[in-house]
C-alpha cells in the first residue's frame, strides 16, 4: 500500500523528521484559507503540490494543458488559481501512463531555500535479507540511473535488526555526504528517525527525494525532507490500523478493489485474452504463455489454492467487466481442488453471466476425467484443452475470429 | 535418501486443531507420512482424530515422539513465534506453510536463526514432498499442501517459489513415467527460510538425485545467486523456467517477492543468467519434462 507525499511527510514527521511547514487540502477555498495562513506567518513563497501516487510530478502535464503538477507560487492568489487549475483534473506524469491520474488533493507547503539536494532511501536488501539505508549525493536524479551508471555515488549502510541503525553509522553517512559538520548531530538524528519510521510503521520503502540541506532567512543551515515517499507491508497492516486507514481507493484499479473483496488475486493489463488460474506463479506462467504465441493477456488473476464456485463467478463478472477482452483461458490445476467440482463451478458462472466470448478450459488433476465430461455434457460451448499451450494456441485462434 | 525427508521422518504439525492444518495432516497421514504429533497450546493430551497425540509445546511434543520436522499451519501473528519455538526444540527442519508474514518479522527470524542448526523451509509455500513407491506415490513424506498423488518416486530434485506452477512440473514429469527424488517448495516472500540455492547445494550432494528443476520468478536475485553457484559448482543437469516475462514493472503479483523494482528481478535478466550458468531454460511452462528429457 502507498502512501501520498503529505501523509508520508506527516508520519515522518510524528517520528522527529524535520519536514517543511505544510498542509494538505481538498478544495480551492481550502487551498486558499492554507495560503492567506502561510503568509500571515510570514512565508516568502509557497509551493503547491498535487497529490497523486505516482512520481514525475513536477514535469507532468494536465489534460487541461497545465504544464507542471508543482507550482512555485509568491501570493495567496496565485496559489487559489493553480489550486483551480489543479484540482479534479487529470495529470499525467512518466509514471501514470497515458491514462494520468486525477488530483484530489494539493500539499501547500512553505518554499525552502535549497542549498544542495540529496537522496535517502530506506528497503530490503533482498539480497542480504537485511534493511539497507542508501543515500546519494545526487538528489533529485534518477536513482536506478546513479546505481547503474556510478554506483559509487550511492553509500549504503545494511542494518542489524537487533540494534538499529547505529550513531556512528549515521554520522558517517553524513560526512560522506559532506554535509556541514555544525549538522553532524542533526543529521545523525534524521537518519536515525527516518529508519525508526520504516522499522516502526512496517515500511517495505521509505524514499526521501529531495533530502535537502536548506538556509533559513538568518543564514541558519538546516536538513529537511522536502519530498518523501513511501510504502508499506501490506501484511503488516493488521498491527497498524491507523496507518490502513490512510488507504486511497481513488489511487486504485476499482476491478481491483473489488477482485479483493472476493479473495482473488487479480492486476489488470491492457490485453484482449483474460486468464482464470490457481496460484500466482501458475497465473503468471499462464499470461507469459498467451504472450508467447502471439497474443495478449488482459489481466493476471490467482483464484488461490481453492478456486470455489463463488470465486469462480465473482472472477467472472470482474473479468467481464473489462470491455477490451475477447476471450477467457481458465488454467486449473486441481492438485487439492476435486476437477469436476471446479467444472460445476464454471458451468454456472457461464450461465450465470450469460457468456458470450470465447472459453478455453484446462483443468488438470484430481477426478479430471470426470470434470472434462462434465464440461462437455453441459451443452455449452466450451473449447477444452488438456496443455497450457494448446490452450493458449486455442483461445489466441478463437479471441480472433470473435474479434 | 534424496533430501531433507525421507519415509522415515516423523513430522509434527504445529496447528493442527485448525482447519487448515488438520485437513492437510490428514492428508500427509493418508500418504503414508509418520506425523506423529500436533502442537496446540491448550489442548495438549488431547488427540487428533483420536490417534495422534496433541501436545502443548513443540518441546514436550519432541521429547514423547522423536520428531525432526514440523509442519507450521498458524495464522501470521504468531507464525515467527511458531518458527522460534520449533528452533528452540531442536527441530532440523521447519516448514512454514503461513502465507502473509510480515517482512519485518522474517527479518527478526532470519537473524535468531543464524547458526542455527534448524533449517527453514518457506514461508508461503507449498512445502515438501519426497514421493513414496506405492501406488500413487503413496509411502513417502508430505510436509506441507502439495497433492501427493502427482507425484512418482524417482531421481529428479525440483526447487521452486511456486505452488500450482510445482505441480505442473511434477505432474508432466509423473505423466512421462519420469520420478522425483524431492520436490521442495521454497515459497514466495521476499525473505525466505531457504533459497534457490541452498536447496540445489543439497540436490547436488544427494547421490539419488541425477537432475534437477529450478522454478523461479520475477522479484529479489536468488536465481542469479543459484545460477552463479552453479556456473562454479553444478555438476548435475539443471531445467529452469522464470514466471512472468508479461508483467508489469511496479506490481506485485500474487507473491509478495514477486515485484519487478525499477530495473532489478525482471524474467528477462534471469533468464539469460541461468542460460549463461549453462542451464536449460523451458521457453513455455508446458515444456518443463520435455526439456529436462531433451538434457537427459
Amino acid at each position: 500500500m502507498n502512501l501520498h507525499e503529505y501523509q508520508a511527510k506527516r508520519l515522518l514527521a510524528a517520528h522527529g523528521v524535520p519536514v517543511p511547514k505544510e498542509f494538505p487540502g481538498k478544495n480551492v477555498a481550502e487551498i486558499r484559507s492554507i495560503a492567506d495562513r502561510l503568509f500571515q506567518e510570514g512565508a516568502g513563497a509557497l509551493v503547491v503540490k498535487a497529490q497523486i501516487h505516482a512520481g514525475g510530478r513536477g514535469k507532468g502535464t494536465f489534460n487541461n494543458g497545465l504544464q507542471g503538477g508543482v507550482h512555485l507560487c509568491r501570493s495567496a492568489e496565485e496559489a487559489e488559481e493553480k489550486a483551480q487549475a489543479m484540482l479534479g483534473e487529470t495529470l499525467v506524469t512518466r509514471q501514470t501512463g497515458a491514462e494520468g491520474k486525477q488530483v484530489n488533493v494539493l500539499l501547500v507547503a512553505v518554499a525552502e531555500t535549497i542549498v544542495k539536494e540529496f537522496y535517502l532511501a530506506v528497503l530490503l536488501d533482498r539480497a542480504r535479507e537485511l534493511p539497507v539505508v542508501m543515500a546519494s549525493a545526487e538528489g533529485g536524479m534518477d536513482i536506478e540511473e546513479v546505481a547503474e551508471k556510478s554506483p559509487e555515488r550511492i553509500y549504503r549502510i545494511h542494518v542489524d535488526p537487533a540494534w538499529g541503525l547505529l550513531p556512528f553509522q549515521a554520522r558517517k553517512m553524513a560526512v560522506w555526504l559532506g554535509l556541514p559538520p555544525q549538522l553532524l548531530r542533526q543529521a545523525e538524528k534524521l537518519l536515525h528517525h527516518v529508519y525508526r519510521t520504516w522499522w516502526e510503521s512496517d515500511a517495505s520503502l521509505i524514499e526521501i527525494n529531495p533530502l535537502c540541506l536548506t538556509k533559513s532567512n538568518d543564514g541558519e543551515p538546516a536538513v529537511v525532507a522536502l519530498d518523501a515517499k513511501i510504502s508499506l507491508d501490506d501484511n503488516a497492516l493488521y498491527r497498524h490500523p491507523d496507518l490502513a486507514g490512510l488507504r486511497d481507493p481513488s489511487e486504485e484499479e476499482p476491478l481491483e478493489i473489488e477482485a479483493a473483496r472476493h479473495h482473488l488475486n487479480y492486476i489488470k493489463l491492457d490485453g484482449n485474452i483474460a486468464c482464470l488460474v490457481n496460484g500466482a506463479g501458475l497465473a503468471m506462467a499462464a499470461m507469459d504463455i498467451i504472450k508467447h504465441y502471439g497474443g495478449n493477456p488482459a489481466n493476471f488473476l490467482d483464484v488461490g489454492g481453492g478456486a470455489s464456485q463463488e470465486q469462480v463467478a465473482a472472477a467472472f463478472r470482474i473479468i467481464l467487466s473489462d470491455a477490451n477482452v475477447k476471450g477467457i483461458l481458465i488454467n486449473i490445476f486441481g492438485g487439492i481442488m476435486q476437477c469436476d467440482v471446479i467444472a460445476q463451478g464454471i458451468i454456472s458462472a457461464v450461465r450465470d453471466t450469460e457468456l458470450n466470448l470465447p472459453l478455453v478450459v484446462r483443468l488438470e488433476g484430481n477426478n479430471v476425467h470426470l470434470g472434462n465430461e462434465i464440461l462437455s455434457r453441459s451443452g455449452l460451448d466450451i473449447i477444452r484443452s488438456d496443455s497450457m499451450a494448446d490452450a493458449a494456441q486455442k483461445i489466441i485462434a478463437a479471441a480472433g475470429r470473435a474479434a | 535418501m534424496a533430501i531433507l525427508v525421507s519415509q522415515d521422518t516423523k513430522v509434527l504439525v504445529q496447528g493442527i486443531t485448525g482447519s487448515f492444518g488438520g485437513r492437510h495432516a490428514r492428508a500427509s497421514l493418508e500418504y503414508g507420512t509418520r506425523v506423529v504429533g500436533g502442537v496446540t497450546p491448550g489442548k495438549g493430551g488431547q488427540f487428533f482424530e483420536e490417534k495422534t497425540p496433541i501436545f502443548h509445546t513443540v518441546s514436550e511434543a519432541v521429547a514423547e515422539t522423536g520428531a525432526t520436522a514440523s509442519a507450521i499451519f498458524v495464522p501470521p501473528p504468531v507464525a515467527t513465534d511458531a518458527i522460534l519455538e520449533a528452533a528452540d526444540a531442536g527441530l532440523e527442519l521447519i516448514v512454514c506453510i503461513t502465507e502473509g508474514i510480515p517482512v519485518r518479522d522474517m527479518i527478526r527470524v532470519k537473524a535468531a536463526l543464524a547458526g542455527s542448526p534448524a533449517r527453514l523451509i518457506g514461508p508461503n509455500c507449498p512445502g515438501i514432498v519426497t514421493p513414496g513407491t506405492e501406488a500413487d506415490s503413496h509411502g513417502g513424506c508430505r510436509i506441507g499442501i502439495a497433492p501427493g498423488y502427482i507425484h512418482k518416486a524417482g531421481d529428479i530434485g525440483i526447487v521452486s517459489r511456486s505452488g500450482t506452477l510445482t505441480y505442473e512440473a511434477v505432474w508432466q514429469l509423473t505423466c512421462r513415467g519420469i520420478g522425483q527424488s524431492t520436490c521442495v517448495g521454497i515459497g514466495g516472500d521476499p525473505v525466505p527460510g531457504s533459497s534457490h540455492r541452498d536447496i540445489i547445494e543439497l540436490f547436488e550432494q544427494d547421490p539419488e538425485t541425477r537432475a534437477m528443476i529450478m522454478i523461479g520468478e520475477i522479484g529479489g536475485s536468488a536465481e542469479e545467486e543459484a545460477a552463479a553457484w552453479i556456473k562454479d559448482h553444478g555438476r548435475k543437469p539443471v531445467v529452469g523456467f522464470i514466471a512472468g516475462t508479461t508483467a508489469p514493472p511496479g506490481r506485485r503479483m500474487g507473491h509478495a517477492g514477486a515485484i519487478v523494482s525499477g530495473n532489478k528481478g525482471t524474467a528477462q535478466a534471469k533468464i539469460q543468467t541461468l542460460k549463461e550458468a549453462g542451464v536449460r531454460v523451458a521457453p513455455t511452462p508446458s515444456t518443463i519434462a520435455e526439456t529436462l528429457l531433451e538434457l537427459l
